[in-house]
């Protein structure tokens, strides 16, 4: 299997390539940064595995949540290499690809959401699959809640345990661990996308879309009206 | 020289739209979607909402104007794109699929100039204006007005200091208690009043150089509305307001072609759809031995077929400057006399 994934949900951008065992990848850049590099990644990754696009079996996006400008820079990016090369699309879950990078075990990951706030979602990793053990959720770091279970099976990780709302929660030193420097990566978004193809779980480039989460972003006029303020 | 197509795409604001433009047989197919449904319950365009609609509405019309045309994607020569000015998000959506369409076919991707997709509009009617013009580009974001020598040679003549025009007309649009978008809704209302009955400024207009400004006359209109308005008033506010517009663009526009000693302008841009606009450069223009050209009205309004266009132009004159390494860039702010 050859497949082409893209990772621009935070920090750090990453893309690999996948081609069989061998895995390739280049990842950088700062925040706001993303879009000047990952273009040349992807056609560097490809000369340096040997295959042209057209050879790729689809391309895995990191789908979110994340930086709503990195969602989509990954999403029209992957959409237009799938019209022009007629390839399927696998949204695969930016968190599901944080904790699969972490390993087998149960992970509580948590990324900084910006606006005072973190996306958070309890996964499993059990050999090549990552099972959800709670909803996606965005909220303040503060109302995170704990994982399911018995708290010294969970590890920690993610940009969201950075922040200092977060550290003081009561609950965390209960945890068997806490990394909060982990991140997504490309890798990890090939390697359960991989897994996605090969179940058949392809999206349309037509029906490819970020999974925002935070979908209230502006008040209507009428909402603003009666908060008392202008039309 | 073999023939060509060009994708063309825009997303600069709240349309999408992409058309494919042939060298030979010109404008094939163009499809636009416009998100103002969208963003009229929040009185404006809210930025991220157009974003977000730009990456559910891209692909779709990309596939429609590809059939439209009886094409494959390996069919496609070179696609442009607006690289700005406009809104970072949705811009980066456009450029981003662009880009990655043209990595993937092996074509080169091109970036935009938006007002210069605006301004090149006109040349693709059935009748278009030859070179040099005059080009008056009037709309919710711009208002300017440009000497046009060939393609990529465009000389500032002067523009807004403040607001644009169609941003006067949504704005008091706005505070005469109409629906967004306003300029449609304010024309519509300027045509059941009288001008004059109310007096408006007409700012700048004997300023003795080329630029506008049109936050005064929002304000004149502020003022007036606070005193109090019957519906009658309402609507001779409105026409008063729109010819007080109309006079300034009307009275620049034709100083500009004084300066140029040119006899033809080009009206771009989506106030170029405003009737009265048409109706008195017409008049004027027709006086003076002159002619004034518009782009179709399908065309006023942001699309891809201007993008495309205007990519061929590029393409043709050997003006066509590829991002280096694939490198998806946007210019939300990007003056127009620096291409």
């Amino acid at each position: 299997m050859k497949l082409l994934a893209l990772e621009t949900s935070a920090e750090t951008a990453s893309v690999a390539l996948l081609t069989g065992d061998r895995l390739l990848h280049r990842e950088g850049g700062t925040p706001g940064t993303h879009a000047r590099f990952v273009l040349g990644w992807v056609e560097t990754l490809l000369e340096e595995g040997g295959c042209a696009l057209a050879e790729i079996d689809g391309i895995a996006f990191s789908a979110g949540p994340g930086s709503f400008t990195g969602l989509r820079l990954a999403v029209s990016v992957a959409q237009g290499l799938a019209v022009a090369a007629d390839l399927p699309l696998i949204a695969v879950p930016t968190l599901h690809a944080l904790a699969f990078g972490r390993g087998d075990g149960l992970h509580l990951c948590c990324m900084d959401a910006r606006m005072s706030e973190v996306y958070s979602q309890a996964c499993e990793v059990r050999g090549d699959a990552v099972i959800a053990r709670s909803e996606v959720r965005v909220g303040a770091p503060g109302d995170l809640s704990p994982p399911p279970g018995e708290p010294a099976q969970w590890q920690a990780c993610g940009s969201g345990f950075a922040l200092p709302a977060t550290q003081s929660l009561h609950w965390l030193p209960t945890l068997a661990g806490i990394d909060a420097s982990a991140a997504p990566h490309a890798r990890d978004v090939a390697r359960l996308g991989a897994r996605l193809l090969d179940a058949g779980q392809t999206v349309d480039a037509a029906l490819a879309a970020p999974l925002y989460i935070r979908d209230k972003v502006a008040q209507t006029t009428a909402e603003r009206l009666a908060a008392g303020g202008r039309a | 020289m073999r023939r060509m197509w060009i994708l063309g795409i825009e997303s600069s604001c709240d349309e999408t739209g992409l058309a494919l433009y042939h060298d030979q047989r010109g404008l094939v197919a163009h499809a636009v979607h416009s998100q103002i449904d969208l963003h009229q319950a929040y009185g404006g365009v809210v930025p991220e909402l157009a974003s977000r609609d730009h990456v559910r509405r891209i692909v779709p019309l990309y596939r429609q104007v590809l059939a439209d045309a009886g094409i494959v994607a390996a069919d496609i020569d070179a696609v442009a794109y607006t690289a700005g000015p406009g809104l970072a998000g949705a811009l980066l959506v456009g450029a981003a699929f662009a880009e990655s369409v043209a990595l993937a076919l092996g074509r080169p991707a091109i970036p935009i100039h938006h007002l210069e997709g605006h301004l090149l509009s006109p040349l693709l009617s059935a009748d278009p204006p030859a070179y040099p013009f005059v080009a008056l580009l009037v709309s919710g974001g711009h208002t300017q007005l440009m000497r046009v020598s060939a393609v990529g040679e465009y000389e500032m003549l002067g523009e807004t200091l403040d607001d644009a025009a169609g941003e006067a007309f949504d704005k008091t649009a706005k505070l005469l208690g109409l629906p967004y978008p306003g300029g449609p809704a304010l024309a519509a209302l300027a045509q059941q009043g009288t001008p004059g009955r109310v007096k408006l400024p007409r700012p700048m207009l004997n300023s003795g150089d080329l630029d506008f400004s049109f936050s005064g006359l929002k304000t004149a209109v502020l003022n007036a509305v606070n005193k109090g308005l019957d519906e009658a008033g309402r609507a001779d506010l409105a026409a008063e307001f729109q010819e007080a517009v109309v006079d300034v663009l009307v009275g620049k526009s034709l100083a500009a072609l004084r300066q140029t000693r040119l006899k033809q302008l080009v009206v771009a841009g989506g106030v170029g759809a405003n009737r009265r606009l048409r109706e008195r450069l017409d008049l004027e223009l027709a006086q003076r031995k002159g002619r004034v050209f518009y782009p179709e009205l399908a065309l006023c309004t942001d699309n891809g077929a201007m993008i495309a266009f205007a990519g061929a132009q590029r393409l043709a004159a050997g003006l066509a400057h590829p991002a280096d390494a694939h490198e998806i860039a946007v210019r939300p702010r990007w003056p127009l006399d620096t291409l």
